[in-house]
Parts: C-alpha cells; sequence; structure tokens
C-alpha cells in the first residue's frame, strides 16, 4: 500500500524491515522521528540514552552481541559520537550497524551547518545518502546487509528536507534475522596498539572494496539525457535538478557518497559537454572529480552557505523567474519565542534585571536570547554553559564571579553539563550553575530523559535525583527555586553568587506545553488600573501586548502563571479573565 | 500535467500540521504523487512556519519557492503578506483574518502593517480573505481554523466534496469527525 511518511518515518521502517533488534539515540532536530517511529515497534528494544556518544556505544554493544542495531542523532550529535566512530571503523561488525546522522543546511534549528559526509571520509566508512522518503526507506533496509558484507558501521546521512519531508512509500516485510553468535575476537574488537594497527590495513583494503562496489553498486545511478549538459549531484539537491531539467540533463545520481567510485565518474564525464557538480554545503563530490581530473563546475556557481531549492539552480544557470507581488508595508520579523507562560522566563528574567552575564546552552532556553530579555551571552554546544563559565570566571576577577551564571537544561545537563560540574568542584572556581528543569527535552519536541522518571515507551524508569547528582558531584550549596516566583529567584540568584564556593540553583517548573500540566485561568488587566509603565512587557510574553499604550493580555494564549503580576506595581493585572 | 503547488503558512502552534496532513491524505488517495515539506524544532516556537504541498503525476523538489506558489493558505493575515512572493502571477491567497502580534510588535519594536492584505490586493493579488476563527467557533472549536480554510482551498481544487469529508474522516480523531465537517461545510459555503 502507497504511503506518505516523512523521511524519519521512512528511515525507521527500513531499519525495522532490515531486521533492527535495537536501536538507542538521543534527540536531535531534524532526527529525532526516527527514534521516536522504532519506539512504536514492539519487537525492536529502543531507548533514549543520555548522548549521542552512550547511543553509539550502546549500538556498537548490540552489534557486537551479534544482532542489527542503529543509532540517529542531528549532525552536531556525530561530534559527540565520533569518538566510537573512529575506531568502530578499525573493529568493523558482528551484527549490522548503522549510525544515522541528520544535517541541518540553513541551520532551522542548530547552532552551525556542518557537512556529516567528512566524518565518513575521515573514520573511512560508507555513507549512504537518500533523496526522499522511499530511498530513505530502502538505504536504511539495506544498509544491514552492507555494513555486514563489507565489516563496518554504515553511515545514513540524512538532511532537513529529506527527514522532514512526506513523500511516497511502499512498505515491505521484516527479513528474519537469526543473531549472530558472539565469540570473542580480541584481534578484532580490543583496539590496544598492537591489535589497531593490524586493523589498519583491513579498513584501507575495505575502502578501496567499497570503491570498487560503489561503481556497480545500487545505490549510484545514471540517468541520461543527452549530451550537453552532465550534472553531479545526490541527495535532495537531486530533486532540484530533476525539478528544474527534467530529462533535459544527464544526471549521476551519487547515493553513496563515501567512497566514491572513479570509473562510473569518469564515463560519466566523458559522455557529456559540460559537467556541473550540484551538492549543498561543502565541495565533496566536487573535491573527487578535480582528483581525477575532471573538468567540473561547482562552487563558483553554488554557495556553501546555507539549503538550496529549485530557485538556487535557476539563478545559477540564469533561467528567468517571473517578477513577484510584495507588500509596500515592512513586514515585522516573527522569530521563535518562549511560549506563554514558560517556566523559563521568571528566571531569565530575573537574570536580565540584574544583569548578570550569562553562559546560555543547547535548548528551548537558548531563546532567551532573543529580545526583550536578551538575556544570554554565548551559546556553543551541549555542556559549554558549565564547562565555560569556569574558564570565564577563573581568568575574571571576583567581581566576575559574582555577576555571571550557566544555565542549561535537565536533558543537557544529563548530556554533557555533569562531566562540567565535576570540573567546576574539582578545579575549584566560584561558579554559579543553574540547571532549568522543566521536566522534559523541550525543544525537540517533548522526549523523555534521565531526570524524568519515564522511558521512551512512557513506562516509569529510574529516575535521577538531580539535587543529591550534584552534592556527589562535589558541590555543597545545591538549591530548588520556583521560576514562577520573582522574590525567591531574585534571592536564589543573589545569595548564590554572593557565596564564596561553587553552587548550583535548580530551576524547577514543568513545561507548560505538557500534557500533565493544568493551565490557571487566564489572566487579564484592569484597564483603570493600568499606568502604561509597560513593565510587563519587559517579560517578551507572547500573550501581553501593548494597545494604545496600556497593557492586553490575550486570554487565549495566558495560562495564567502570575510572574507579570508579581511585576505590576499598581495591581492591574488581576485574577479571572474570560477564557475565550 | 502540471505539478499544483501549495503553501500553509502561519504561526507556530496553530494546527497547520494537521490541514497538511489531511492534503496529503486526500491527494494520495486520489492517485497523485505528492511531497509535504514541514518544518520542526526551534522554529515552532511561536515562530513563522510553511509547508509545503506539492501534487501532481511526478514531484521531484519537495520545497516551493518564489512565483512558484499555486495557492497560498495563511493562517494568520501578516504571515500571508511575508510569503507573498512565493505566489505565482496565477496564484490566489485564502487568508484568514485573524492577527496575531509578532514579538518586535508586542514589545513595540515594530508596527503590525494592518493594511496589509489591501496593500497585496492593489497590487492585483487575487485575494479570499475569511474570518476562519468565527467560523471555526460557530462549528465548536477555534481549533477548526485549519478545517475552515482547507474547505476554503476545496472550492479551488477540482475535487469533490465528499473526498474530502472521508479525508477528514480517516485524519482527524472520531469524537472530532462531526465538528470538523460542520466547520468544513461553513468554510465551503
Amino acid at each position: 500500500m502507497k504511503q506518505l511518511m516523512i523521511g524519519n518515518e521512512a528511515v525507521a521502517r527500513g531499519l525495522y524491515e532490515g531486521g533492527l533488534a535495537l536501536v538507542s539515540s538521543y534527540p536531535g532536530t531534524p532526527s529525532t522521528e526516527i527514534t521516536e517511529f522504532l519506539s512504536a515497534y514492539g519487537d525492536i528494544h529502543s531507548e533514549w540514552a543520555p548522548n549521542e556518544k552512550v547511543a553509539a556505544e550502546v549500538a556498537f554493544g548490540a552489534s557486537l552481541g551479534g544482532v542489527r542495531a542503529a543509532c540517529a542523532m542531528k549532525h552536531v550529535g556525530l561530534n559527540v559520537a565520533a569518538d566510537p566512530l573512529f575506531t568502530l571503523s578499525y573493529t568493523g561488525v558482528n551484527g549490522g550497524l548503522v549510525i544515522c546522522v541528520a544535517d541541518d543546511p540553513a541551520m532551522h534549528s542548530s547552532q552551525n551547518e556542518q557537512d556529516s559526509r567528512h566524518y565518513a571520509i575521515a573514520a573511512k566508512v560508507p555513507m549512504l545518502e537518500p533523496a526522499d522518503s522511499a530511498e530513505a526507506l530502502a538505504f536504511s533496509r539495506d544498509a544491514f546487509a552492507l555494513s555486514e558484507q563489507f565489516d563496518t558501521p554504515v553511515l545514513l546521512r540524512m538532511c532537513t528536507r529529506v527527514s522532514h519531508s512526506q513523500s511516497v512509500v511502499e512498505i515491505g516485510e521484516r527479513v528474519s534475522v537469526q543473531p549472530k553468535p558472539y565469540e570473542k575476537n580480541g584481534a578484532k574488537y580490543i583496539m590496544m596498539p598492537g591489535n589497531a594497527k593490524k586493523r589498519h590495513p583491513f579498513v584501507e583494503e575495505r575502502t578501496k572494496a567499497l570503491a570498487d562496489y560503489a561503481e556497480n553498486c545500487p545505490f549510484n545511478r545514471v540517468e541520461m539525457g543527452g549530451t550537453e549538459i552532465g550534472i553531479i549531484t545526490s541527495g535532495t539537491c537531486y530533486q532540484y535538478v530533476k525539478e528544474v531539467f527534467g530529462d533535459s540533463v544527464s544526471v549521476l545520481k551519487i547515493g553513496m557518497p563515501h567512497p566514491l567510485p572513479e570509473k562510473l565518474f569518469t564515463d560519466f564525464a566523458a559522455k557529456v559537454k559540460k559537467l556541473y557538480v550540484i551538492e549543498e554545503l561543502d565541495p565533496i563530490i566536487e573535491t573527487h572529480c578535480k582528483n581525477l581530473g575532471l573538468s567540473v563546475v561547482g562552487k563558483e556557481l553554488f554557495s556553501p552557505i546555507g539549503e538550496y531549492s529549485q530557485a538556487t539552480i535557476r539563478a545559477a544557470f540564469g533561467i528567468a523567474t517571473e517578477a513577484v507581488p510584495t507588500a509596500d508595508s515592512d513586514i515585522p520579523a516573527r522569530p521563535p519565542m518562549m511560549c506563554a507562560g514558560c517556566p523559563h522566563r521568571g528566571l531569565f528574567y530575573t537574570l536580565s534585571k540584574n544583569k548578570i552575564a550569562v553562559l546560555g546552552d543547547i535548548g528551548c532556553y537558548t531563546l532567551g536570547a532573543v529580545p526583550p530579555l536578551s538575556a544570554l551571552d554565548s551559546t556553543l554546544c551541549m555542556g559549554a554553559s558549565v564547562s565555560g563559565v569556569h574558564g570565564f570566571n577563573l581568568v575574571g576577577d571576583a567581581a566576575r564571579s559574582q555577576k555571571t551564571v550557566a544555565v542549561i537544561g535537565d536533558s543537557t545537563f544529563m548530556h554533557s553539563g555533569m562531566t562540567g560540574l565535576v570540573n567546576i568542584a574539582y578545579n575549584a572556581s566560584n561558579s554559579t550553575v543553574i540547571i532549568l528543569d522543566n521536566s522534559i527535552t523541550g525543544m525537540t519536541g517533548h522526549q523523555h530523559n534521565p531526570t524524568t522518571g519515564y522511558n521512551i515507551k512512557g513506562d516509569p524508569a529510574a529516575k535521577v535525583d538531580l539535587e543529591a547528582l550534584c552534592r556527589a558531584l562535589g558541590i555543597n550549596r545545591v538549591r530548588v527555586v520556583d521560576p514562577y516566583d520573582l522574590a525567591a529567584c531574585e534571592a536564589a540568584v543573589k545569595e548564590e553568587l554572593a557565596a564564596e564556593e561553587p553552587s548550583v540553583i535548580i530551576s524547577r517548573r514543568p513545561c507548560v506545553l505538557l500534557k500533565t500540566v493544568k493551565a490557571n485561568p487566564p489572566l487579564s488587566v484592569n484597564g483603570d488600573k493600568c499606568k502604561k509603565c509597560k513593565k510587563c512587557a519587559t517579560l517578551g510574553c507572547p500573550a501581553i501586548s501593548i494597545k494604545d499604550g496600556k497593557a492586553h493580555i490575550d486570554s487565549t494564549l495566558c495560562v495564567g502563571c502570575d510572574v507579570c503580576m508579581q511585576l505590576c506595581k499598581f495591581d492591574a493585572i488581576e485574577k479571572g479573565g474570560d477564557r475565550a | 500535467m502540471k505539478t499544483t503547488n501549495i503553501m500553509i503558512v502561519g504561526v507556530g502552534g496553530q494546527g497547520s500540521l494537521l490541514a497538511s496532513k489531511l492534503l496529503g491524505r486526500l491527494l494520495l488517495d486520489e492517485g497523485y504523487d505528492v511531497k509535504v515539506s514541514e518544518v520542526h524544532g526551534m522554529s515552532q516556537r511561536g515562530g513563522s512556519v510553511v509547508t509545503y504541498v506539492r501534487f501532481g503525476e511526478r514531484v521531484f523538489s519537495p520545497v516551493i519557492t518564489e512565483g512558484e506558489a499555486d495557492f497560498i493558505v495563511s493562517f494568520e493575515k501578516l504571515e500571508a503578506a511575508r510569503w507573498a512572493s512565493c505566489l505565482s502571477s496565477t496564484g490566489r491567497i485564502i487568508v484568514n483574518t485573524q492577527q496575531i502580534d509578532p514579538m518586535p510588535v508586542l514589545i513595540g519594536n515594530a508596527t503590525y502593517p494592518e493594511a496589509v492584505l489591501d496593500e497585496l490586493v492593489a497590487k492585483g493579488v487575487a485575494l479570499d480573505a475569511v474570518d476562519a476563527l468565527s467560523l471555526a467557533e460557530e462549528a465548536g472549536s477555534a481549533k477548526a481554523v485549519n478545517i475552515v480554510l482547507m474547505a476554503r482551498l476545496a472550492k479551488y481544487l477540482s475535487i469533490p466534496e465528499e473526498k474530502w469529508l472521508t479525508a477528514i474522516e480517516k485524519t482527524v480523531k472520531p469524537r472530532f469527525v462531526e465538528m470538523n465537517k460542520k466547520a468544513f461545510a461553513l468554510g465551503y459555503k
């Protein structure tokens, strides 16, 4: 039966059909749904791991144990999992092992737009890259056999447009795969120098064998359409090429961006007069062409920055498009923002008000950076707030550490904040870390994590006690505050910053979007009492607007968190508005 | 046949995902090749969101670019103007007249262009403005704005009304089917 699936659901289906037995992942846009969809299959062990390195190592263990295993992550997650990846290349696999990595060109929801194909080259492992959901299903399914045939982990590269676009797929049956026996084999699996030295030549030979395989593999294909123009492309760019040119040009469509074959390229180049490479981000395929001595046009026409589309290709080839209508008025931007009632808001208001420098982290709370709160000073990568504040404070005077904090979410703290906190305790900086505990992994769409007390299937699980954990890591001053209570927030922040030892403040209140969180009745503004001071608007709450100078609360958005009420000096904000 | 391009635009959280799910299901059942492209994650949190729906005999690109959209279905006035440059010269905007102030307006750093739809009409844009929120509330829930707008779109597509109703039955939760059918009827009028 034909059905529509986003690429990530198709990957899940493909892995399932390919005999997957275990998946372990950490959520990250645009990869998250792969594992969410897999968790719905009863005959697969699925789990959220605390970070991508753990996830990849769990998958390694399952592969070692003889079953087909996978993990999924976003592009920056592969940085975290790079350590196991590089040596997994040496050990190879027992059961097939697939590592899904989703790039985010144009950074719809990311802090950089790195090109994961570099990892395939650097770690010397094969990479597959589907161009739509049907290929996502087929490539994921077939990746296990490739992994086992060549004794290698296989990277499956997705991108936002393939991960989050629905296209037509036809589902098939799950193959029946018997677990392979585990046999102790130190020469293959114990990567100490003596053994690793013997495995490295295997890796080099394997890459050559894979390059030979790539000459005639099902993942690469030629679609001839005349001899004037030849375009080599891969992934979602293939769709843009076909959209613009249809069958009027010849296309070498690459589904396996590493290792790339030689003869397939030189033969294709020989059949066309002019050769182009169209690939998003870095010139990987283009460099391969140039290494083969082929004359190609690539990045001189196409930027290494951002996403492409059919419009990119039309512009590059000078194909005219029609003039388009636009409004005369300036269209104000509509950036994402913290939700009405977001528990992070009260804490960020406190930090902003007291002019505290804030080393931030990765999550919904990164939105604390946008006006009017403008509360953040830095956002680098998962965990960098906690490690960074230590370095920042060490090189400053005492006044700096009394005016600087790190903020990190509960899930991100589990991911890679803990080690930074150990470092603060061990190397004794007077740093203050605020854990924004909203009891869920928020930004990626509400995944459980080790602090929530539930696993991926929603079943009860061991729950990390954050207070006890922070104390065990060496922090004596640990306190909990309700971010809806502005006075308590201010007291906690001031006292912990003044304390002459490291401290942790846990700002605890569940995400307002959680189904278990019940909204309070909305608040309303008493127009007679409102003195037009606009103090409430400094919270940046989407429910509060200024109309004719006076505050107005949108009763359909307000969840009655009462934070604005605490700010109003004129008691103009009252309980008991009407919910429309 | 030419590929038909529909953009569904609005503000994160307005329910455009259900609209695209309904549309995708319907078009697939009608035998078309279909692509639906969404954005998840950071952009959802109250930000401007866009979903691309394309159907035809064979669809390649999952996205719609400048001058290509046959229809822009906008859940909000300002968003219709933001994406208007994607409209083709023969295209049509279907817009819910609801106004949702973005943060720069809320905090007084920018002004909401109240007359933005009139500006588009003055430029010759075919525009069908509907108070979908009122119609949705009449049907029983403000959340049915998406169905009201889909009904308005249905008037311009050559797919029989009963097929849309069947797609609603297949897409929404059973207890909301009747309410959504009522919303569809109000929007289709």
